[in-house]
């Protein structure tokens, strides 16, 4: 579904990113994980065109999408949600997921008509069926918690119906139930809509357990890539990023 | 559905109770107060349009309200147009003069674009100054505006011309209100709240920016239109900054997030000018305590703290519904452990 081919890009000297080649299977769950500074949230900028790559090939559902603006990556299937749930501070949730369902049925410059049109509204409901969202719907997004922000930034992203849904930490700031309570929906999301979802996450249990296949990188590249299992006993990854910590991790996910 | 019958119904009453002034036999004081306010009253209310909705500080908006009332003065001048011709010829011209500036400033944020407003409107200013034999200078268009009849209406005559501004001013209104509540308006406060995240949404920033400020100076330049209608003249300082300066004013003193909240700051802002002129020549002076007051003490327009009121209300309607919510679901996961 979605594949980077020699992804390479530098901010000043410093490469952030380097010759990352990775391939996303149509409707895989995958992680990526990595040590702070490893690349991770750069690689989720380059592929939504937050910035433009170096060189290299970006290809969605076999098209060539690398290059184009942020708009029409989105336009192609490419739904993101960010570390630090960037929202609209003054609009309802109810508002803003229709607003972004509006936005993805292309009527998002319509003038004639009022807000919400009952497809967008539709919408909207749906999407906080699916997350749980319901019961904040009159809430204005600056009064949520931080839980149901995190929610909202990933429901405005589903809202565009995304093929490939790209969730830098979604369980950032959360406490441990609550964590697994997040990824849970995540979970649930994944399996209703069929899409192919890719997530950045720190918690090696969480990765582990619910992980199809995990991509780590380290120094802007890819150091090892494999199912759970796999990467757990990868030397490499042992040695480069868990250390010592890894004979820990191991048996707390077998625990 | 029902919304907008509502806000029609309102605009009907508005246009009733503006039409039924001259019928009480109101002098003429009240009447030319209320053309005065509803020129600027849509200064203002196209102002808030990019301020309050879109989060675009232009501090150059009074460009576009003297390019409306020079466009139309110079068109009846010529006298080669009929008055809805020049009407809709300075509505064009307004809108190609705001597609060349908007396309040039809306890629700019915040201070830059607010200063780069400004500084076209100063280009705009000057050139009406220094093109003496074109707009007459800082005299301005000398001479009258020649008002033909038109469709049997004779805007020479007070009455008519009074009923014609009144039916313009709330078409424009309502086509902004129409604007605020469609699907382009929402729009518009997603950019307002948070612009990155609305690219990501898809939305053509760019695009959706430049728009709104095309519609919002052909509003103005209705105003201008409006104005010089009135005075029968055009004068340099339409298009001066201080006038942009008054529309922001006037959406200060009324409120930025209330639909009609400029409306209001503009009869608010120029029953102040009319009463202190009359006592004293330090008008500024009282505008400018009045001003710090409700900057510093309110931190926002009146209309904005009954709106905030309303909402806070609102809030803790809906925070009561998650609650309840929550309590339930916390419930359901006890029973079933």
């Amino acid at each position: 579904m979605l594949k980077l081919e020699n992804l390479k890009k530098s901010f000043g000297g410093v490469a952030a990113t380097r010759d990352v080649t990775l391939d996303f299977a149509d409707g895989s769950l995958s992680a990526i994980i990595g040590p702070n500074g490893a690349g991770k949230t750069t690689l989720f900028n380059l592929i939504t065109g937050r910035f433009p790559i170096d060189s290299g090939r970006i290809v969605l559902a076999g098209e060539d999408i690398s290059g184009l603006s942020r708009r029409e990556i989105v336009r192609r299937g490419i739904g993101r949600a960010f570390q630090v749930a960037s929202l609209f501070p003054t609009l309802t949730v109810r508002e803003a997921l229709a607003a972004a369902a509006q936005a993805h049925q292309r009527r998002e410059t319509s003038m004639l008509v009022g807000f919400p049109t009952a497809a967008a509204m539709k919408h909207a409901d749906e999407v906080m069926e699916l997350l749980g969202l319901t019961r904040v719907a009159g809430i204005l997004s600056r009064n949520l918690s931080h839980g149901d922000q995190k929610l909202l930034d990933i429901g405005l992203a589903l809202a565009l119906e995304p093929k490939v849904l790209l969730l830098d930490e979604p369980t950032a700031g959360m406490g441990p139930e609550e964590r697994w309570r997040m990824i849970e929906t995540v979970q649930r999301l994944w399996r209703a809509r069929g899409m192919t979802l890719i997530f950045i996450e720190h918690d090696m249990d969480i990765v582990f357990k619910v992980a199809q296949t995990v991509r780590v990188l380290s120094y802007g590249a890819v150091l090892a890539e494999g199912t759970p299992e796999e990467v757990r006993r990868n030397p490499l990854v042992i040695e480069a990023y868990l250390g010592k910590s890894a004979h820990g991790t191991a048996e707390g996910a077998a625990a | 559905m029902t919304g907008r019958w509502r806000d029609l119904a309102w605009a009907g009453a508005g246009l009733i109770a503006l039409l039924l002034v001259p019928v009480f036999g109101a002098p003429p004081a009240i009447r030319d107060f209320i053309m005065f306010g509803m020129a600027y009253g849509l200064l203002a209310m196209s102002l808030n349009l990019l301020i309050g909705y879109s989060g675009l500080v232009s501090f150059g908006h009074a460009m576009f309200f003297a390019s409306g009332a020079y466009a139309f003065g110079l068109a009846m001048q010529s006298g080669k147009f009929s008055i809805p011709a020049a009407f809709a010829l300075a509505i064009v011209f307004t809108a190609a003069l705001a597609l060349i500036v908007g396309a040039i400033c809306v890629r700019l944020n915040e201070i830059y674009f607010a200063f780069l407003t400004l500084a076209f409107q100063m280009l705009f200013y000057n050139v009406i100054l220094g093109w003496v034999s074109f707009t007459g200078g800082d005299q301005g268009l000398m001479g009258g505006i020649p008002r033909p009849k038109f469709l049997g209406i004779d805007l020479a005559d007070r009455t008519q011309l009074y009923v014609f501004c009144c039916v313009a001013f709330i078409i424009c209104i309502a086509i902004l209100r129409q604007l605020v509540t469609s699907p382009f308006g929402y729009t518009l406060r997603l950019i307002r709240d948070n612009q990155e995240r609305a690219a990501f949404l898809g939305v053509n920033v760019p695009l959706v920016k430049l728009t709104c400020f095309v519609i919002s100076a052909c509003v103005a330049g209705v105003g201008g239109i409006l104005l010089t209608l009135f005075v029968s003249g055009a004068y340099p300082n339409f298009g001066f900054w201080t006038t942009s300066g008054e529309a922001i004013f006037m959406i200060l003193l009324g409120g930025s997030n209330v639909f009609l909240g400029p409306l209001v700051g503009t009869v608010i802002l120029r029953l102040l000018n009319d009463i202190t002129v009359t006592y004293t020549s330090h008008t500024e002076l009282v505008l400018g305590i009045v001003i710090l007051i409700l900057v510093l003490g309110l931190r926002k327009g009146p209309l904005d703290l009954i709106a905030e009121r309303l909402e806070n209300r609102r809030q803790a309607a809906a925070q009561a519904v998650r609650d309840a919510a929550d309590a339930g679901a916390a419930e359901t996961r006890k029973g079933g452990s």
